[in-house]
């Protein structure tokens, strides 16, 4: 019987010949990323209990990206306890670098056939690279660190198949909503969703990442993505850090259900509060008020993001009483984007460009919302106050339908710029 | 009156109770004391007015996705709730309320327990009494090792007492 992508990556991560869906193993942990907020300030404590030996150090890397730059006193405490504690343990440290997720595919951390656990949920991003990337808590993370190791259960896989060639303004981001909002938020909890198909053998790591990273938003441990030669070219300009093994899923791999989808007839998506599966084609939703456009984070902060908010852009003016927020997912993108002209069209148009930080999108700071406001964003959740007040509402779309709603100042269609 | 180990009232809520309504990011690294004194708010901003120890969340389908903060599951505890029921659970919540000692079933009836019933209930055996109505139930037990680590407290001090 074939095995899924996800089988064949914990069968090398186990150093077993081969494992199944729904067996229980032991596996060696290549990298540990924990992240400031739920990272060192709540770990050391389980992991002194433990013995406070890192048993793998050169396995573990600490980002700090969701309070800084910070801003009140205690983000600037937690960071700062990050800071110390990769110094006295001598762990790598990255810091107001831009979201982890971002940070880790740059610096050569996403390796293929590899399982790489991190206390953030969206750690599934990796899975873009053919990596088993997935989302821990804190006492676990403290275990990873004693051991070098963590027990997971072999997930059943969903198969998604996406082909044919994206229209014009419609993105990954419009894929995976739309993915999500049929599978359902649990549609696809404790399995692996797997992503096949030309329209994502076609695309660039950015928006593969896009996809990967809004998994657990259907409930899944991992998205994963085979690697291939686009991938190979992406880690051949980035660096790696440990060894890669490349696979793919047999023909005759058992998935526990499949979807098939025509990208040709998609059409740009919105998904509405308070749930991401409350998904919508644009039209259902278009002329909706909306007081402030968010592009950054995890999900939609990338060079190929910014990019496409400034085609929409160009030439263009925000509406007034609308504000339009930029934070480039990494201090690579926020170089790149000055370099290409792209953050002069942006600004030109009305943006207000930010650090790189998981700050609004988690209703931390540099961009949270007062009560009765609207926000369009390309971030990953829409939950019930996530960007600030419980009073407000996050609809989730691509940086495309985000531009062009910021322009029009209502949920507007990206097709019509 | 059965005399199973919990006994408590229920707070009752719906379906996707999600890690931003349990635990607000707000409040995650402040004093435990103020993270768990806002526990829950996003879904019923009264709960830690009205929660006493020893009482029981009953929720539906998909309770705790988002986040992988194991402030979620430990806010709950905190609070003094002693077991949670749901129809289904996000991954990462399931496992960390584990590891930090919150006791949790899986049971599919919850549509005939309301919010402020009485229940007393046996997670080792699957049994629940449901004081307020008479009725009882069975629902898949927590395996003995699994209750083993909740009774210890946790995964750490699970593990510490494995080493002694």
């Amino acid at each position: 019987m074939g095995k899924t992508l996800a089988e064949k990556i914990l069968a090398q991560t186990c150093g077993r010949p081969e494992v199944s869906a729904g067996e229980i193993v032991t596996s060696f942990v290549d990298c540990l990323m924990m992240d400031d907020a739920l990272g060192p300030w709540f770990v050391d404590k389980p992991f002194q209990e433990l013995g406070g030996v890192v048993k793998n150090p050169a396995n573990v890397v600490v980002i700090s990206d969701h309070l800084c730059p910070s801003g009140n006193v205690d983000q600037a405490e937690n960071v700062a306890c990050a800071r110390r504690w990769c110094e006295k343990y001598g762990i790598a440290y990255y810091e107001g670098m831009g979201p982890c997720h971002q940070v880790l595919g740059e610096h050569g951390y996403d390796m293929p056939g590899t399982l790489l656990v991190g206390t953030d949920s969206h750690t599934c991003t990796a899975g873009a690279f053919g990596c088993f990337g997935t989302g821990i808590g804190s006492t676990e993370a403290a275990g990873v660190l004693c051991t070098g190791t963590i027990w997971l259960r072999v997930p059943e896989s969903i198969r998604v198949a996406w082909n044919g060639r994206l229209p014009r303004r419609v993105m990954a981001k419009d894929l995976i909503l739309k993915t999500i909002g049929d599978l359902g938020h649990d549609g696809a909890t404790y399995m692996a969703m797997e992503f096949v198909g030309d329209t994502i053998r076609t695309m660039p790591m950015d928006e593969r990442m896009c996809i990967s990273n809004m998994a657990v938003e259907a409930g899944a441990k991992a998205g994963l993505i085979a690697a291939d030669e686009v991938t190979e070219a992406y880690l051949r300009a980035t660096g790696r850090k440990y060894p890669y093994h490349v696979f793919k899923s047999d023909e005759d791999a058992v998935y526990y259900k499949s979807l098939s989808y025509n990208a040709e007839e998609l059409v740009p998506q919105v998904a509405c509060p308070h749930v991401v599966d409350n998904v919508h084609p644009i039209d259902e939703v278009a002329g909706l008020r909306i007081h402030q456009a968010y592009i950054g984070s995890c999900t939609g902060g990338r060079m190929s993001d910014l990019e496409a908010a400034a085609e929409v852009l160009k030439g263009r003016h925000i509406a007034k009483g609308t504000r339009l927020l930029v934070s480039p997912g990494s201090d690579q993108v926020y170089r790149k984007a000055m370099e290409t002209g792209i953050l002069s069209i942006l600004m030109d148009a009305g943006a207000s460009i930010l650090a790189p930080t998981c700050g609004a999108c988690v209703g931390l700071h540099s961009g949270v919302i007062a009560a009765g406001e609207r926000c369009v964003s390309t971030t990953n959740r829409n939950f019930k106050g996530r960007m600030g007040s419980y009073d407000s509402e996050v609809y989730l779309a691509s940086p495309a339908t985000v531009a062009a709603s910021a322009i029009a100042g209502v949920l507007a269609d990206p097709r019509q710029y | 009156m059965k005399g199973y180990p919990i006994h408590g009232k229920v707070h009752k809520f719906g379906d996707n109770i999600n890690t931003d309504l349990i635990s607000p990011a707000y409040y995650i690294g402040k004093a435990d004391e103020i993270m768990i004194a806002h526990a829950m708010e996003g879904a019923d901003p009264d709960f830690s007015k009205k929660v006493q120890p020893g009482d029981i969340i009953v929720a539906g389908h998909n309770f705790g996705p988002g986040s992988s903060r194991e402030t979620a599951p430990f806010v709950i505890k905190g609070s003094g709730i002693a077991c949670v029921i749901a129809q289904s659970y996000a991954r990462i919540f399931y496992r960390n309320a584990i590891n930090i000692g919150l006791p949790i079933l899986v049971f599919e009836q919850v549509d005939e327990i309301r919010d402020g019933d009485e229940l007393e209930i046996d997670p080792i055996l699957g049994a629940i009494f449901n004081i307020t109505t008479g009725r009882e139930y069975t629902c898949v037990p927590l395996p003995p090792n699994i209750m083993e680590l909740v009774k210890d407290g946790g995964l750490i001090p699970h593990l510490k007492k494995q080493r002694q």
